[in-house]
């Protein structure tokens, strides 16, 4: 695609020498950053790197220590979020704010301001006959905001709450939101975490037209290909420090990790094959389970697992992989169905029994440190976690605790000054690692990985994924519940695809794409697609 | 425009220099209103440390303060561990004290001291996890918010006891009088040198409790129900089970606070037995960071305090109340260091910006800057 950025334009915003520190920790450092109208420009680093302050600088929440921002030439001193939207900038966060009980409209237009009386502009008159409207008359605002929705191909229905919109709806009602504030200036932290392929291209699509328009907008995400699709240029931020602003045309995914990282990183995921004697680990049959709301999580769920293999799972956000793994676990009862374990029955024994059994599980929430680890303890009480209860007598023994937190240390190569260390004090991918690493030290022949890598950057991903891969050559069975399809395509051997807690399918990761699995995940079942049946 | 937010970390001589500056500060607002009201102010604080240190009989005092005040405290840290807000000291305190002497009159009048006192130790154990255990019971299986209900369950013990001084256990000895009989002698605890050997009950359950909370399996499920409950319940741990018995032992060493309270010095039972001990222990769990050996050690500054306030009264002709405000503005004072060890208040413009200032990850700080950008949102 050819840029629609002319060089000689002023920049719609540009940040210079910005730098931000907090306590001992240089987040941002002389960094600088412009943006040309028309642009679609990513912002790419590791965790860590300074992105998010950069951003947070850009849209008034943190004021920089040094640096000044200038928008449309103009020098800002932003002294709230406030002030920012004022200037025309917009940033749409990961998680969605929208209140759920309220239509689209509504939370559009709540707490918009008053355009000026005099204003001439033909989006101010747009705005005001909303704002008019909104309060008095929904039916006459809905076909505005679709009037104005439509100018970017943007499609929602406004009139109904916003419960019922689907994530990339939900999506699509933040930016109309800043949209019509007057924004010019869109920055969009990961937005396709959430979508599916189908979703992200649609957004793609929508971007491109709001960038023709003379939008200028910064694309922060993690996926190399979605930026080499969509981005006209790419600012890389390596730790806290702008390293280089280029043209995406002139730069190839493997220079830009390179440059991201700060030396020569192997991107393929090295697969060894799966055994071939496919002997059977779990086998889960007919599992159903609603929650307590009755609210249906996983439905006839059946599938096997096999030794020496990577069974991937992909679905979207909420569609069972929680529920699937927490039954397996035995954190929940299912109300229906069976898990098995090397034949032997596991559903309705307790957690810890089914950790006997050889299950070991890995699984990282959102907040990454809610579930299987305590925050406060060191690294080595958290070893203890899994392993107090199998020692004889009412006291711990730290002992033989500390010798494996060393070795678990040694072995994944965990930054920590000590084993007593807080882990909430360690990063999140070491804090993964310890995770990990205890379920390996377990010697599991079930090891169920859910969203192992989630949150870190791309160097500590491939070293999670080189991980799992010993444990499949050392045979176990291992059940990879993953965001990235890239990545469960890379790494699984076989996919099952999860939609509202149903089995749409498993297919071999050699046969099958991202858009294969991308038309599962939104309802459709492989039978369906293999028919030629499709309802997407 | 100033703006609050936690500190990461802070060393050991920060935390002792900041208590420190904060007695001091303590001494010197309650030293301008001695001043104030006329009262010689170095005399006073002198004599408020004689009266808690400075002679045989003021360091007597100040323990027989001491031993029910560490005791509820350490009572209540373990429940405090497991994030269940045990503010029901004082009804603990009470109840365990009511089933102790309930066990004094029905066991027959020879019954040797020694059999009569530990029957009346473990009354006041069971007395008191009792008490915790019905507010903790529908916290565990219903999910009922265990701070208020612990803190009502306290004016109902008060009220019971009541009842039993006024009603059903008044002694017909006391010619009509309101009161209730005295526990036989032999189930006193004995004094030596003038100290009482009640002084013992704190210093043994400090060692249980430490050991208790360090190398114990079930401190160990206390210590990670407190932190995560999902945690608890992925590694397998029956979190149920583990409140249940957090909040029994709870109860039942405050409710030995009571027993040994009567034995050791009231002699008999009357509401105001526990003497506000139930809610100055909360104070004192939080001041030790819920470490036990610590709680030992604030609790000698408390009682000190306490016993030192009570000679100024005396010694000095300060009114209760002025005692009282010295008290008051000593502890606020160190509390408010300890506010200011945990947090930094940054004032001015500046604060009022930077609000979420913290050493951010990448992930983490989406997720602090929503708030921020809601209200400002709705503000417009």
């Amino acid at each position: 695609m050819e840029p629609n950025i002319r060089k000689d334009t002023q920049p719609a915003f540009s940040m210079r020498g910005i730098t931000k520190i907090f306590g001992a920790v240089v987040a941002n450092e002389a960094v600088d950053f412009e943006v040309l109208p028309g642009e679609i420009h990513a912002l790419l680093g590791e965790n860590g790197s300074g992105k998010s302050t950069l951003m947070n600088v850009l849209s008034g929440i943190y004021r920089p220590d040094e640096g000044q921002i200038e928008v449309n030439g103009e020098i800002k001193d932003f002294r709230s979020p406030g002030d920012a939207i004022d200037s025309g900038i917009g940033m749409i966060h990961q998680h969605f704010k929208l209140a759920e009980a309220m239509t689209a409209t509504d939370n559009i237009v709540a707490g918009m301001k008053k355009p000026p009386k005099n204003s001439i502009k033909k989006d101010d008159v747009l705005r005001a006959n909303i704002l008019r409207y909104a309060s008095r008359s929904p039916s006459k605002t809905h076909p505005k905001i679709n009037e104005f929705s439509s100018r970017f191909g943007i499609e929602f229905d406004p009139s109904i709450p916003a419960s019922q919109l689907s994530v990339s709806q939900k999506q699509s009602v933040e930016i109309i939101k800043v949209l019509l504030r007057g924004a010019n200036i869109l920055i969009l932290d990961e937005p396709t975490a959430v979508l599916t392929p189908q979703e992200a291209k649609k957004l793609f699509t929508v971007l491109r037209k709001m960038a023709s328009q003379g939008c200028a907008i910064v694309f922060i995400s993690h996926k190399l290909n979605e930026i080499m699709t969509l981005c006209d240029r790419v600012t890389v931020l390596r730790k806290g420090k702008s390293i280089e602003t280029c043209n995406v045309s002139d730069i190839d995914a493997y220079d830009l990790v390179e440059k991201m990282v700060g030396r020569k990183i192997n991107l393929s995921i090295n697969k060894p094959d799966p055994d071939p004697k496919k002997q059977v680990c779990l086998e889960v049959k007919g599992l159903t389970y609603s929650d307590s709301k009755a609210v249906p999580k996983l439905d006839n769920l059946s599938f096997t697992t096999h030794y020496g293999e990577i069974l991937g799972v992909a679905g979207l956000a909420g569609g069972g992989q929680k529920e699937l793994c927490e039954s397996i676990a035995g954190i929940i009862r299912p109300q229906q169905g069976e898990i098995m374990v090397d034949e032997e029955r596991i559903t309705g024994l307790s957690p810890r029994d089914i950790t006997q059994k050889g299950v070991a599980m890995c699984f990282i929430p959102e907040d990454r440190l809610g579930m299987g680890l305590v925050a406060s303890m060191g690294i080595d009480e958290n070893i203890l976690l899994k392993e107090y209860a199998l020692t004889k007598g009412p006291l711990i023994r730290m002992k033989d605790v500390e010798t494996k937190a060393e070795k678990i240390i040694k072995e994944l190569d965990i930054k920590t000054p000590g084993l007593k260390h807080p882990v909430r004090m360690l990063s999140g991918g070491n804090i993964q690692k310890v995770i990990l690493g205890r379920e390996i030290h377990l010697n599991p022949k079930l090891m169920i990985a859910a969203y192992a890598v989630r949150g870190l950057d791309i160097h500590s991903s491939y070293t999670i994924y080189n991980l799992l891969n010993e444990q499949k050559q050392k045979n176990v069975s291992v059940l990879y519940i993953g965001e990235d399809l890239d990545v469960l395509i890379d790494l699984c051997d076989r996919i099952m695809v999860l939609c509202q807690g149903k089995n749409m399918g498993i297919v071999d990761s050699s046969a099958t794409t991202k858009e294969e699995i991308g038309q599962m995940m939104s309802g459709t079942t492989l039978e369906e697609l293999r028919r030629g049946v499709s309802y997407v | 425009m100033f703006r609050i937010s936690k500190k990461e970390s802070f060393s050991k001589k920060e935390a002792i220099s900041y208590r420190l500056i904060g007695f001091l500060i303590g001494i010197v607002l309650s030293g301008i209103i001695i001043a104030a009201l006329g009262y010689p102010v170095i005399k006073t604080f002198i004599s408020l440390a004689e009266g808690s240190f400075g002679s045989a009989i003021a360091i007597r005092n100040t323990i027989s303060f001491l031993i029910p005040l560490s005791v509820t405290a350490l009572g209540l840290s373990i429940a405090f561990k497991m994030r269940y807000w045990n503010i029901g000291g004082e009804g603990q305190i009470l109840m365990g004290a009511t089933a102790a002497m309930g066990v004094s009159m029905i066991m027959p009048a020879s019954t040797p001291g020694p059999l009569m006192m530990i029957a009346m130790l473990l009354a006041g154990f069971v007395g008191g996890s009792v008490w915790a255990l019905i507010p903790g019971f529908f916290r565990i299986h219903m999910k009922t918010n265990e701070t208020l209900f612990t803190l009502m369950m306290n004016y109902l013990a008060i009220c019971f006891v009541q009842y039993l001084y006024f009603e059903l256990w008044k002694d017909p000895a006391k010619m009509g009088f309101p009161g209730i009989q005295d526990i036989p002698f032999k189930a006193r605890i004995p004094y030596v040198s003038g100290v009482s050997l009640a002084i013992v009950a704190p210093l043994i359950i400090v060692i249980l409790v430490f050991f208790l909370i360090k190398k114990t399996k079930l401190g160990y499920e206390i210590r990670v129900v407190g932190e995560s409950e999902p945690t608890a319940h992925y590694a397998g741990m029956n979190v149920k089970k583990i409140m249940f018995v957090g909040v029994l032992l709870s109860g039942g060493i405050v409710g030995i606070a009571g027993a040994v309270k009567l034995m050791g010095s009231t002699g008999t039972l009357s509401s105001s037995l526990g003497g506000g001990a139930g809610f100055t222990a909360i104070v004192i769990a939080w001041l030790a960071n819920l470490s036990a050996p610590m709680i030992i050690v604030v609790s000698f500054l408390i009682a000190a305090l306490e016993q030192g306030a009570q000679f100024i009264q005396v010694r000095m002709g300060v009114p209760a109340a002025v005692a009282d405000i010295v008290k008051g503005l000593i502890l606020m004072s160190v509390l408010g260091s300890e506010f200011m060890l945990r947090y930094k208040v940054v004032v001015g413009a500046h604060g009022a910006k930077n609000k979420l200032d913290a050493i951010p990850s990448d992930k983490e700080e989406v997720h602090h800057v929503e708030p921020i950008v809601e209200t400002k949102e709705n503000a417009l």
